[in-house]
């Protein structure tokens, strides 16, 4: 295993060989951005618990609470919506202001019912 | 508002940390120093490689035989601070500042990469600080005043990584932190964070840090620290610095704010520039567009802070011959224990004396791209290409990790089969992301990737009319959530030491008591460092530890350092602090002399040859005496006191120096007196000036021997004019 990758590397340097320093450069970056191509993907099309927090901080809600909302919603299934959107969703439905929406989810998730 | 810092008044914590509920930060990102294109002129030199200097800061120790001045490189220059307690910190930044640091990083506590949210408060930390907003507050608030005061922006700077990146980057963004850490590969790697969280998590980070400004490290320097061969692994430091860098960009980062955290990764005894060179050549070429936080070597740092310092110098030389754009300080003990106060400014020390030594360096020396340099820095850019199309070949950068592709400690394409392998499935917060649905919505600014905003909303924040990176007043700040456990709690024990008349000595806490003793016992290495202990115990010292024992010979004896802590305090006021001595202006004295035509007789007393101190004292070429415009006659070496008197009357000199050295049955105070008193006898006393000079006198012997002034070591010519000149206004002759 090892001899062969060695042997395939030797058959890539040579091939490297031929390129000028600029490139050798440009190589670089095209299969650094390839490399990384899916994994942007991956974090354009997926969220997590942190993320969602991090949303609900900039709302202004405070970072023990977000905590808790962001739990609740999770457990309702609804963690996909967006947690920003959820509290927004509610805040407006209830007419009152988000921090508000937030303590009431806190305070009983049965309020995410029907939500969407 | 907070009154502005002055330079002989301590930093009142207390008051800083009032109000801090409204603080927020007055300015936002990251800052270069001011680089003037046409140099810098500082006293009698022209400087090619630095910024514009300081409003108030302290010099290297030699500076005072350069009119004081105080060069500071072009780069930013980093100092790593965490005591675990950053009360006591923020008096180290502000030293650190008056010596250079103009980037200021505080090291987390233990284990907060893997808290799944953010701290709040003050707790105290361990091996660094818990990263809350309360703290940074307070820090940031204190770098506005230090700033002020040396005259030069300050970056503060930490870290956003583990499990909670986004948030602690929102964080950072709302308080104003202007530079961090953050490499989704470090939580796979070194934190075993699940590595498809991980990067999820980043990209928003880097989303929420391009947002404000925030400059970007990375962590591809933890390979070349956690590698057994740290030299070997460049081609992947390469790669890993690429795949941040490409991620970064991806995530809406300017490369302009993202940095390289890169390492010379070898150390003397190995020959160091053959490996650190070419790997900083290939390293910034391949990274152009990229900016370059230089650190020094942490890999082979042992407990002896010389070597350490003299590997960094090294450090810092690689760093001119190539490029630093932050050049990153390790404070030389960390070898030893968590940096200590003083090193940190050995560190920034190191690197301002190196730069300065080498200002320019580019313009004289050319590095040879022609001889074996050229060869290995292509060699290392053809691994580096190969590594990524292995990477590539074989599924990708996560099937690479799963595979052992990263911190292998061989050479690419060989292998040790001692990289660190990560499962996809596994590690902290496996499973914890989830595919956004097609009605995602975030109303919030900074936020990455899929985001269906509503039709007619023109900015994401405006159906909450702003987030709160756009209106900080909506911002939580949350004080304490344990009030025991609070940056308020240690301030009260520690009141004594900071505000009252206390005093201990200190390392990294207000009242530690830490000292360090260096000795050299003449045993062997088994004996030194035990005897070492116990001799410290009987000093005093409680928890005496030895943290270096360095061998001169195996029979002949050890250097041997300890540190142990001082158990008692002393009361500031019960200390006999000699008044301090005030020099007239130059001028007043020069036109003083000039009025009275000052002569002065002078020789060494008694059966003393010496004659280097007098000499230095009256030589124009030393700055003695004659430079203020004195006039002397020198009698020479084991002159009679008689004899110096009788010259004096018979030249009509206004004052009469001797010097004595030798003090065996106190001569040099028999000698003093008897100078007093033959004068008294002779009649002259009340005309003539009487001063005494010597290694073995002081200042506070002037009254007790009957003379008007006595100065012991280190007493510079103006010093003897100003008692002279003082004496003779004090009786009217001026």
């Amino acid at each position: 295993m090892t001899d062969e990758r060695i042997t395939r590397f030797e058959k890539r340097q040579e091939e490297l060989k031929k390129m000028s320093d600029q490139q050798l450069k440009e190589r670089f970056w095209t299969l650094c951005e390839q490399v990384v191509a899916p994994i942007v993907e991956l974090a354009k099309t997926h969220t997590s618990p942190s993320i969602e927090r991090a949303v609900l901080l900039r709302m202004g809600i405070d970072s023990l609470s977000s905590h808790g909302v962001v739990d609740r919603i999770q457990e309702a299934g609804l963690l996909a919506k967006g947690a920003g959107h959820v509290v927004l969703k509610l805040s407006q439905k209830s007419g009152k202001d988000v921090r508000t929406a937030a303590t009431a989810i806190l305070d009983d998730k049965a309020v995410l019912e029907g939500l969407f | 508002m907070t009154n502005p810092l002055e330079p002989n008044k301590k930093i009142d914590i207390e008051h800083l940390l009032e109000g801090l509920e409204n603080y927020h930060p007055p300015r936002k990102g990251w800052t270069w120093r001011d680089v003037p294109a046409e140099g810098v002129n500082l006293g009698p030199f022209h400087f090619r490689d630095m910024s514009k200097p300081l409003k108030n800061s302290i010099g290297l120790p030699a500076s005072k035989y350069f009119d004081n001045i105080d060069p500071q490189p072009k780069c930013v220059v980093t100092t790593e601070i965490a005591s675990g307690r950053f009360e006591d910190d923020i008096r180290r930044m502000r030293m650190a500042a008056w010596h250079g640091a103009d980037h200021i990083m505080v090291i987390r506590t233990t284990g907060q990469s893997h808290i799944d949210g953010l701290l709040e408060g003050t707790p105290e930390g361990t091996g660094g600080v818990p990263i809350t907003r309360k703290q940074i507050r307070a820090s940031r608030k204190a770098c506005d005043q230090i700033e002020e005061e040396v005259g030069r922006p300050i970056n503060f700077h930490s870290y956003v990584s583990g499990v909670a990146g986004p948030e602690v980057a929102v964080l950072f963004a709302e308080e104003g932190i202007n530079g961090a850490h953050q490499d989704p590969q470090y939580n796979v790697l070194y934190r075993n964070v699940n590595m498809y969280r991980s990067f999820v998590d980043a990209a928003e980070a880097k989303s929420v840090m391009a947002g404000a400004g925030i400059f970007q490290i990375d962590g591809a320097h933890n390979a070349n620290a956690t590698a057994k061969a740290g030299w070997l692994v460049m081609p992947e430091l390469m790669v890993q610095h690429g795949i941040n860098s490409a991620f970064s960009v991806a995530a809406g980062m300017d490369k302009s704010l993202i940095g390289l955290s890169t390492v010379p990764p070898n150390s003397p005894p190995a020959p160091k520039l053959w490996y650190d060179l070419p790997y900083a050549v290939a390293l910034r070429d391949f990274f152009s567009e990229y900016k370059m936080r230089a650190q020094q070597n942490t890999r082979y740092i042992e407990a002896d802070i010389e070597e350490a310092v003299r590997t960094h110098t090294v450090d810092t030389l690689i760093s001119m011959l190539t490029r630093a754009d932050i050049q990153s300080t390790i404070t030389p003990d960390e070898g030893r224990n968590v940096p200590w106060h003083y090193n940190n400014i050995r560190g920034l020390q190191t690197v301002k004396q190196t730069w300065a030594a080498l200002d320019g360096i580019n313009e004289l020396l050319t590095l040879n791209h022609n001889g074996p340099l050229g060869d290995m820095v292509r060699d290392l850019k053809e691994r580096a290409v190969a590594f990524l199309e292995e990477v590539v070949e074989i599924g990708g950068y996560f099937a690479a990790v799963e595979q052992g592709f990263f911190v292998d400690s061989a050479k690419y394409p060989e292998r040790n089969g001692d990289g660190i392998a990560r499962e996809g499935k596994g590690g902290v917060a496996a499973g914890s992301i989830l595919l956004r649905d097609a009605d995602y919505y975030a109303p919030v600014c900074s936020h990455f990737g899929h985001n269906q905003i509503p039709s007619g909303v023109k900015k994401a924040c405006d159906p909450i009319q702003g987030c709160t990176l756009c209106d900080p007043e909506k911002i939580v700040y949350i004080d304490e959530l344990d009030p025991e456990d609070s940056c308020d709690k240690r301030l009260e024990k520690t009141l004594p030491y900071r505000k009252g008349n206390l005093i201990k000595p200190e390392a990294e806490w207000a009242g530690d008591g830490t000292v360090l003793i260096q000795l050299f016992v003449p045993q062997n290495e088994e004996i030194a460092p035990v005897y070492a202990v116990e001799m410290a115990k009987r000093m005093g010292l409680v928890d005496p530890e030895v943290i270096n024992t360095m061998i001169m010979h195996p029979a002949e004896g050890c250097f041997v350092e300890v540190k142990g802590k001082v158990a008692f305090d002393i009361d500031k006021t019960t200390l006999k602090i000699p008044a301090k001595e005030v020099v007239l202006p130059e001028q007043e004295l020069r036109d003083a002399v000039k009025k009275l035509s000052v002569k002065v007789v002078a020789g060494t007393v008694g059966e003393d040859e010496h004659s280097v101190g007098m000499r230095e004292i009256l030589d124009i070429k030393h700055g003695g005496i004659e430079k203020y415009g004195v006039k002397y006659h020198y009698l020479g070496t084991s002159v009679p006191i008689g004899k110096l008197v009788d010259a004096a009357i018979e030249t009509g000199a206004q004052a009469i120096l001797i010097s004595t050295i030798i003090s065996h049955n106190d001569v040099h105070r028999a000698q003093m007196k008897k100078l007093a008193e033959l004068c008294q006898e002779k009649g002259i006393r009340d005309q003539i000036v009487l001063i005494a000079g010597g290694t073995q006198v002081n200042r506070d012997m002037a009254k007790e021997t009957g003379l008007d002034a006595t100065f012991g070591r280190g007493t510079k010519g103006i010093q003897v004019v100003n008692a002279i000149v003082k004496v003779l206004k004090a009786r009217g002759a001026v």
